[in-house]
């Protein structure tokens, strides 16, 4: 092969012999070639600024991004801020959380007792930052589980096609056509275990359908696109082409969805806590007490109130984060 | 004559028509190319055309290999690819890149330009060594008349023009031997399809490369192709040299489709014949019998409908030397004239 000549700058060849319409072309080419405006017009220094040294890529700068966006910033202080709680309460909790005294049940607010009292007479700040931990752990667990499983099964079904996907696909329709709550009283109530862990298992087993399914969509819409063909045509790899084209352009409805649902696990766990197949009382979550003290809203709503505010937080700080990241990882938003 | 780099002989793509969810039956197929012959020499353009529907993209994908032929051969010097796989195949990858039609969906919208055109080296890391990737890339963004310091920009920051500059340079980075184009402007406006075309044929001579060139715009295949092969339903119904396909086609198709296209003279327009074909392209599944041109020719006899015409220098041509006397697959071919005649002749140069 020929060493690459260098490079004459004519482009618009003249001699088109090709009518009118081509001739009004050759005179348009010098014009057209400048960059609309708007697009790469906007960012002239970094232009040249970018010309030899640092390459970058869609990560680098969804990273670089998110560093700038408040509303990234906020809620990861807020989930900071959790994952802190839930690995050290007593750092701003110094009561037992098991300590209760029946004589203040139903108390509002007191000095070193900011919250109040629960029904059974209970510090309402201590429960709330214990609590933390164990609806923290649920939530964000079965929501990577989901999201992992779910995204991976779905997405592989979506790509590969064929039996495997009909068959995942039954097998995600079977798992849809399960009731949440009776399909957790008959499986949780055989579980002896007092952990989070039967709960986060409960949730992936019944969850990752619903993502896999939007994963397999997504996928499939992807994968027809030309530059996929484009890269298979250059010769790349199954992997390359699921991880460097179809994931990041595929994974957004998942994010989306997965972030809504890491808060309706949440509540789950507290469903299930309600009726008695999810964590039982000693263990001390968001979920058992707001379902303790929804029957007594009139009488101290603030036993409500502190758990489930802190629950309505956690639940925005996530969807926030997931917001944030999808929008980074979309280069047309920037 | 040299070995022709790339051969296509019997080349088929039967599509099958299954019924039922667990029990697939075969009903049918749609038979979306059906007994495709060409061949293409070094440094030549071959296009392609054909009405929406009669395979031509398909022929694109399987010479690019991102359809298996179901039968049929596709021969890259003398040697049959459609059966590779694993590094062979990907070494013929590196010879044979296409640039696809549309320059919206034929890039990564989440990937820079850098990337998109460097991704050819991450598969091919033997083409060039890592730290000289970048300078490369850089190099054929130059090559095709962008700036190389667009190189962190991403694809929704260029114009469909400069979208489809981005896709051909990804074509030639590997430096490739031939080139698939199916229909590479048909998605730009006109003012930039001349400076897309007009790259590519500089393209060609640079870097010594040979061109599939499909498209259905006949004008734009005459500009930029040696040699023109018609395709109908499947099957390549005329093929010539460009001045032989456009100025003495034989085949009633070739006849037709030429008819329809616009001549920008007023007064050459007063005068030709327009030849309106009746009723729709049959559908690839039932394919008519004989001749598949017949249902809508107006020269159909009952010797059509029998014997199906191969493509080959018609009888009445056989024994004369001129431009007629081309590969056309009608049992009744004769030339005629349906559009005026370019007074520059040759391909290229045309009145200034």
């Amino acid at each position: 092969m020929p060493e690459q000549p260098p490079y004459e700058p004519e482009r618009a060849i003249a001699g088109t012999g090709m009518g009118g319409q081509m001739d009004l072309a050759a005179s348009e080419a010098t014009t057209l070639e400048q960059p609309p405006p708007g697009g790469p017009g906007e960012s002239g220094h970094e232009a040249s600024a970018a010309s030899g040294e640092r390459p970058r890529s869609l990560w680098s700068d969804a990273w670089h991004d998110l560093r700038r966006n408040p509303v990234f910033i906020i809620a990861g202080l807020v989930i900071l801020f959790l994952v802190l709680i839930s690995v050290w309460p007593s750092l701003i909790a110094s009561g037992n959380p098991l300590k209760c005294d029946l004589s203040r049940a139903q108390e509002g607010s007191r000095p070193g007792h900011p919250f109040g009292f629960d029904g059974q007479g209970c510090d309402v700040y201590t429960r709330t930052v214990y609590g933390a931990r164990t609806s923290v752990l649920v939530g964000v667990l079965a929501t990577l589980g989901v999201a992992v499983l779910g995204s991976v099964l779905g997405g592989l079904a979506g790509f590969f096609g064929g039996v495997p996907d009909s068959i995942l696909s039954r097998i995600t329709d079977v798992f849809f056509a399960i009731p949440v709550v009776l399909g957790g009283l008959v499986l949780l109530s055989v579980i002896t275990s007092n952990t989070v862990w039967p709960v986060i298992g409960f949730i992936v087993l019944l969850g990752w359908p619903q993502i896999s399914r939007i994963a397999r969509g997504s996928v499939i819409t992807v994968k027809q696109n030309d530059y996929v063909q484009a890269a298979r045509a250059l010769g790349a790899s199954s992997s390359r082409l699921l991880l460097r084209h179809i994931a990041p352009n595929a994974v957004a409805p998942v994010i989306v969805v997965a972030t809504i649902a890491l808060g309706t696990y949440i509540a789950l766990e507290a469903t299930l806590s309600f009726l008695g197949v999810g964590l039982k009382p000693p263990s001390v979550s968001w979920g058992i007490d707001i379902s303790a003290a929804a029957p007594y809203i009139r009488n101290a709503p603030h036993a409500l109130l502190w758990p489930s505010g802190a629950l309505a937080i956690t639940v925005l700080a996530f969807i926030m984060l997931g917001d944030a990241v999808r929008d980074a990882l979309d280069p047309k938003l920037r | 004559m040299a070995e022709p780099i790339l051969e296509v002989r019997g080349l088929v793509k039967h599509y099958p028509l299954t019924r039922g969810i667990l029990f697939k039956k075969q009903v049918g197929s749609v038979k979306a190319v059906d007994g495709v012959d060409f061949h293409l020499d070094r440094g030549e353009t071959l296009g392609i055309v054909g009405e929406s529907g009669c395979g031509k993209s398909t022929v694109a994908r399987m010479l690019v290999h991102l359809e298996r032929p179901t039968a049929g051969e596709i021969r890259y010097k003398g040697e049959d690819i459609t059966r590779l796989s694993g590094k062979a195949l990907k070494a013929v990858r590196r010879n044979i890149q296409m640039v696809f039609q549309d320059p919206y969906t034929s890039l990564n919208p989440r990937m820079t330009v850098g990337d998109i055109i460097g991704e050819a080296y991450d598969i091919h890391p033997e083409v060039a060594p890592k730290g000289e990737r970048r300078r490369r890339v850089q190099h054929l963004l130059d090559v095709v008349g962008l700036n190389p310091e667009y190189i962190n920009r991403y694809p929704h920051q260029f114009s469909g023009g400069q979208r489809q500059r981005i896709g051909i340079a990804r074509g030639l980075a590997l430096r490739p031997e031939i080139i698939v184009a199916d229909e590479p402007v048909s998605a730009l406006d006109v003012s930039v399809q001349a400076q897309v075309i007009n790259l590519l044929a500089r393209l060609q001579d640079e870097f010594d490369l040979s061109y599939i060139f499909i498209a259905h715009d006949l004008s734009i295949v005459r500009h930029i192709s040696d040699r023109v092969g018609v395709m109908y339903l499947g099957r390549i119904v005329e093929t010539g040299r460009d001045a032989e396909i456009y100025d003495h086609p034989t085949h009633p198709y070739t006849q037709a489709l030429l008819s329809a296209v616009p001549v920008p003279d007023p007064e050459a327009r007063e005068h030709r014949e327009r030849i309106i074909l009746s009723g729709d392209v049959p559908s690839p599944t039932h394919i008519p019998s004989g001749c598949r041109f017949r249902t809508r020719c107006w020269k159909a006899r009952e010797r059509c409908a029998l014997e199906v015409p191969a493509l080959a220098v018609p009888e009445q041509f056989r024994d004369t030397s001129g431009p007629a006397a081309h590969d056309s697959a009608c049992h009744f071919a004769e030339e005629k004239q349906v559009v005026p005649p370019e007074e520059a002749g040759e391909h290229g140069s045309g009145p200034e």
